[in-house]
């Protein structure tokens, strides 16, 4: 007996281990943008060879946990649900560290006046993505607390969306040339799209929350 | 010779182990929470160990019912029962086979001329009315408590997850034993009074009475239909019947095994007696309809509309048309065995004796043997 429950505490640690690792992956993010519109690009590398290799353990330690639940036959009504919100955490994780190296690739050029606007942009959508995880979490351990979560990261995504409509409203209104135009509206969409992720990532758990009822 | 008359209830045994075993393991193995085979050999365990310890209660009930004396007539009121409970499954009508084997006993009486004890009669019937709504009761007020307890408790999800695995594999156990206790006698009470049996002393340690050897026999053709044919069964209740909760599942489990437990312990009825409480008669009931009654009480504490009233109008026809059916079957068997095939179906010297310790047991008034045969003429009337 001991034996399982043991089994059962360290896959409970590998889960909770791997929700860090989302929320982590959210604070390097947050922290390569304001590097990145800062111009300090040591402190950017830096951050994006973080959230890179938080990316990676993420994948690893995601399959790890899913194939855990598989092979040792737990929670058999629930672990589709489990496995699919995993997978969707995980897509958010994919999410900031592709737009971060999007970053690195493309350098966008970010007009001064708004790069506090992007910095800003960021700060929300990755407060979306760290509710968002504790929405997860209380779905493992005190499901009623959920819907306040869910609640929160919706209204993260609504400002999210309003400061995103602001950059881009502003930058079409700027004298610069329509390629940078486009890049910098481009940017504004990929930081946004980090909050809308997290979204769907709740809207799912609504549903899981339904189908756990007792 | 002695086995042979013992096939149709072996076969009884059978059949109720590979279709009553999913009421207590169905949800469980359905949803995978528990592998068949793990399911199976606890189911085995604690049937046997019901029935060996516990299974003498509901069979005193039927044996005051219709004392059943001679083998072929055992033979052949098993082999009614068994045939009426396999023709209405077939035909897709609910069944249960406490109330076929009581259908065939009266049809026994009837057709030996013998008593029918129409205050068992009345227990019986008024019993099976009672266990379903007593389970659905049961299921109501646990699933309430249990909700509450979790809901406070938020234990992580995975261990919840364990902790209902390890709870269905207890109640399970429990439902086993219940289900040995209660229902051997349906598989086994009508061989009891003609029990060919000696007791069998195992040094000081314990003795198996004839009537526990028969129990013991009966337990084994029970884990017999559970290992050979309940995976089926079950994989239907836990996946296409009602879709429960793995809590859900517990608690109507845990409610149905509490009911056959009240139907068949006699210690928890002197327990009962002794404190002042009301006891229950000790009388086999049907499994899948307090699993029926269990799953109301889910719904009712879920709030929860939608009962089918059409399904729980085709369960109670089914305890008026079983039981007839079975009498009806038994009747004709009988006067086949006797007149065809020559067998002894009632034991007239052991039937006297019987009448003769019912007049004893109720104070009549009898002086002489006329008395008695008048008596019995009564009775029959």
């Amino acid at each position: 007996m001991t034996m399982i429950f043991k089994k059962i505490k360290s896959l409970e640690k590998q889960i909770d281990n791997y929700l860090d690792l989302v929320v982590k992956g959210g604070f390097l993010f947050k922290q390569g943008v304001k590097y990145y519109m800062e111009s300090e690009k040591e402190e950017f590398q830096q951050r994006l060879d973080s959230l890179n290799e938080t990316e990676s353990d993420g994948d690893n330690l995601r399959r790890d946990i899913e194939t855990r639940l598989y092979t040792e036959t737990l929670i058999p009504e629930s672990r589709g649900d489990v496995l699919g919100l995993l997978e969707a955490c995980d897509r958010v994780l994919n999410l900031t560290a592709e737009t971060l190296n999007q970053f690195y690739v493309e350098e966008p050029f970010i007009l001064p006046e708004l790069k506090n606007k992007y910095i800003e942009l960021a700060e929300i959508s990755i407060s979306s993505l760290e509710e968002m995880v504790a929405a997860v979490r209380a779905y493992f351990t005190d499901v009623g607390a959920v819907k306040n979560y869910i609640n929160k990261v919706q209204l993260y995504e609504t400002e999210s969306d309003k400061i995103a409509t602001k950059i881009k409203y502003e930058v079409f209104r700027k004298d610069v040339d329509l390629c940078q135009k486009m890049h910098m509206r481009y940017f504004a969409l990929h930081i946004e799209n980090i909050a809308d992720e997290a979204e769907d990532v709740c809207d799912r758990l609504s549903i899981a929350v339904i189908k756990r009822s007792l | 010779m002695v086995w042979f008359y013992l096939l149709s209830g072996l076969f009884l045994g059978w059949s109720l182990g590979a279709n009553d075993a999913a009421n207590i393991f169905g949800t469980a193995v359905g949803t995978r929470m528990i592998r068949f085979r793990t399911a199976a050999i606890v189911a085995t365990i604690f049937v046997i160990l019901g029935a060996v310890i516990s299974g003498a209660g509901a069979t005193h009930t039927l044996g005051k019912l219709g004392a059943v004396n001679a083998l072929a007539g055992s033979f052949t009121v098993a082999l009614a029962a068994a045939l009426t409970v396999t023709w209405m499954t077939k035909l897709k009508l609910p069944v249960s086979t406490s109330q076929a084997i009581v259908g065939a006993i009266i049809g026994w009486n009837l057709f030996t001329g013998s008593p029918t004890d129409m205050n068992s009669l009345s227990k019986i019937i008024s019993t099976w009315v009672v266990c379903p709504l007593l389970t659905a009761v049961f299921a109501f007020f646990l699933y309430k408590l249990a909700t509450k307890i979790v809901i406070k408790a938020n234990v992580h999800m995975l261990e919840q997850d364990t902790y209902n695995r390890l709870g269905l594999l207890l109640v399970g156990a429990f439902g086993a034993y219940s289900l040995g206790a209660n229902n051997i006698a349906n598989v086994m009470g009508v061989f009891v009074p003609a029990a060919p049996f000696k007791d069998l002393s195992f040094g000081s340690l314990f003795t198996l009475t004839g009537t526990q050897q028969l129990f013991l026999l009966g337990g084994i053709a029970i884990s017999v239909g559970i290992f050979t044919y309940s995976y089926r069964v079950m994989m239907t209740v836990g996946n296409d019947l009602f879709k429960l909760t793995p809590l859900a599942a517990l608690i109507v489990v845990l409610a149905e095994s509490l009911v056959l437990f009240l139907f068949a312990s006699k210690s928890l009825e002197q327990w009962l007696i002794s404190h002042g409480l009301p006891a229950l008669p000790l009388v086999p009931v049907s499994s899948s309809q307090a699993v029926v009654g269990g799953v109301i009480g889910i719904v009712l504490a879920k709030k929860g509309r939608g009962i089918n009233f059409r399904l729980l109008g085709k369960i109670a026809s089914g305890w008026v048309t079983t039981p007839i059916i079975a009498g009806v079957i038994s009747f004709i068997a009988l006067f086949f065995a006797q007149n065809v095939f020559e067998q002894k179906v009632v034991d007239r010297a052991k039937q006297r004796q019987a009448v003769m310790k019912r007049i004893d047991e109720e104070n009549a008034k009898v002086h002489t043997i006329k008395d008695a045969a008048e008596f019995e003429v009564r009775e029959k009337k």
